[in-house]
């Protein structure tokens, strides 16, 4: 075990969902506010920022409401692990010795409806899209579609990851979809990308988190029950990956940046996938979640059949997944989306969870995003 | 291919495909340093960092790797076919394995998941996609079952 360098003291979040009126900026700064009450901070406290929003506005410009402290401020964008930067920057401003107290902000609001992908800035031409293959959600069906091919996955599981995301979510008063689904609802709803129907789906959504980090060492003077961040790590596609938006792909096979982010990590913390007590991992549809266990190394390709038909990932199961509804229930408000799965972790950890809280006293967290354009963010958490 | 021979028939993107041709090969890049192949064209090889690629055309058939079927209207923008939902008819996409050379992501001319399977054999072909302001049918590339 490492020494704890960093410690995460205050947490805040404005709910996730949609918010007639609320811009995205307020919605972050709505979650720094009850972050700094939760920490027993003032905003003139805060020696830095790092703040992340894919479409709701530069966040350096939230200090005009939060306070003019000319504290460093520094914006974050970085596709679907915007807000997962974000955390990775914060972290080693403090690991560095640099700061002794700073906030990683996430926010967002998207319209509704699939994504709108703009294919010049992510580095594809006009036909590409005009041609009808600028879709994120097209890679999820074909990655999952591949994969219940080699590995014997069938449209139960899919089904049931989803079934259990709405149960979770049911549990969440910041969820965005509170309302429990069943596996027969979640197959009989409309096909949007074969194999994964809308309720396998996540939706693009709004909402913000922030999360206050301090020096391990002076972690108490903020809170009784801090949690230590053991790793953060983000890491890009190596040839020969499968990725969203890749008009082509290389026959030689990489098995992509969960894989890296995730060893990565694990190294860095001095734990292994054995050791972790809860684990969010990126679920943009049910299929992901699947996938991403295999890939982060909580089981072997192909045991997740077995393991999701046993109850293996739910709250009470052997290794709880998703334990907040993940982005099937919340929405997957870009700069947010990660932040979001390290405040249900340190929720856990300290045992605030409520009615969804993970039972004998979990100590150790894992979480994992992935987005466009073939990028992942891994943290490890233990108190 | 043309369904009115008095309907002029563009590309959708200069130097996407061999145009015109009876037989339309799509075209891609090949690294002058590691052999990789790409698709579409580009300069610089994500495999090995060399700077330089010359243009070839791509293999004409090849195999089903994965698919799944676009079941409801894109965005448009970009999307430049017929996104009206009233409308909309589902079209799959998938890539399809170049022997040798390189997997690309295409439109598929089947919508029907009874009719696809991973591993069958493909080949290339052109289908409308929209008529636009000059009346011309604007092509684009999409794979087609060999029966
Ligand atoms: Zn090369």
């Amino acid at each position: 075990m490492t020494t704890d360098d960093v410690a995460i003291v205050g947490i805040g979040m404005h709910p996730f969902g949609r918010h007639e009126g609320v811009s995205g900026m307020d919605m972050g700064v709505a979650a720094v506010r009850s972050a700094c009450a939760d920490a027993g901070v003032q905003w003139e406290d805060i020696q830095f920022a790092f703040g992340g929003s894919a479409s709701a506005g530069a966040p350096d410009t939230m200090v005009s409401k939060l306070g003019l402290t000319g504290l460093q401020f520094i914006n974050v964008v970085n596709g679907c692990a915007t807000g997962g930067s974000a955390l990775f920057s914060a972290y080693n401003s403090i690991k560095s010795g640099m700061f002794d107290l700073g906030i990683a902000i996430g926010f967002d609001k998207h319209d509704r409806g699939a994504f709108r992908v703009n294919t010049k800035a992510s580095g594809l031409s006009d036909w590409y899209g005009e041609s009808g293959m600028a879709l994120t959600t097209q890679f999820f069906g074909m990655k999952i579609n591949r994969y219940m091919h080699e590995h014997g996955i069938t449209e139960d599981s899919l089904a049931r990851v989803s079934e259990k995301a709405f149960r979770n979510g049911s549990k969440n008063e910041n969820a965005w979809r509170r309302r429990p689904l069943s596996m027969e609802e979640v197959k009989q709803s409309a096909m949007l990308s074969y194999p994964l129907t809308q309720y396998m789906f996540c939706s693009p959504g709004e909402g913000g988190v922030a999360l206050i980090l301090a020096r391990a060492d002076q972690a108490h003077k903020y809170t009784d029950t801090p949690v230590f961040l053991k790793a953060a790590v983000v890491r890009s596609r190596r040839f020969g990956s499968f990725e969203v938006m890749a008009p082509h792909i290389a026959l030689e096979h990489n098995a992509g940046p969960t894989v890296d982010a995730s060893a990565a990590a694990f190294e860095m913390a001095g734990m292994g996938p054995d050791d972790m007590d809860i684990a969010q991992l990126q679920d943009t549809e049910s299929g992901a979640e699947i996938m991403h266990m295999a890939e982060n190394g909580f089981c072997e390709h192909g045991e997740q059949e077995h393991m999701l038909a046993m109850g293996d990932t739910e709250i009470t199961g052997r290794l709880p997944v998703n334990t907040d509804g993940g982005c099937l229930a919340n929405g997957e408000p870009i700069g947010a989306s990660g932040l979001r799965q390290v405040y249900e972790n340190v929720l856990q950890l300290r045992g605030d969870a409520g009615e969804r809280q993970v039972p004998n006293d979990p100590k150790t967290a894992y979480t994992h995003v992935y987005g466009a354009p073939g990028i992942s963010g891994v943290t490890i958490l233990a108190k | 291919m043309a369904t009115d021979s008095a309907t002029k028939q563009v590309p959708v993107s200069e130097g996407v495909f061999t145009w015109p041709s009876d037989e339309p090969r799509l075209l891609g890049s090949k690294c002058t340093d590691c052999g990789n192949v790409m698709f579409p064209t580009q300069s610089g090889c994500p495999k090995c960092s060399g700077q330089s690629t010359e243009t070839i055309e791509l293999g004409r058939t090849g195999t089903l790797w994965t698919w799944t079927v676009q079941g409801y209207p894109p965005k448009s923008p970009p999307y430049a076919g017929n996104a009206d939902p009233k409308t909309f008819e589902a079209f799959g996409v998938g890539y399809v394995e170049l022997p040798g050379e390189v997997k690309v992501e295409t439109r598929l001319t089947v919508n029907d998941p009874e009719q696809l399977n991973i591993g069958m054999e493909m080949e290339l072909t052109l289908v409308p996609l929209y008529t636009n302001d000059d009346g011309e049918e604007v092509m684009t590339f999409a794979f087609a079952p060999i029966n």
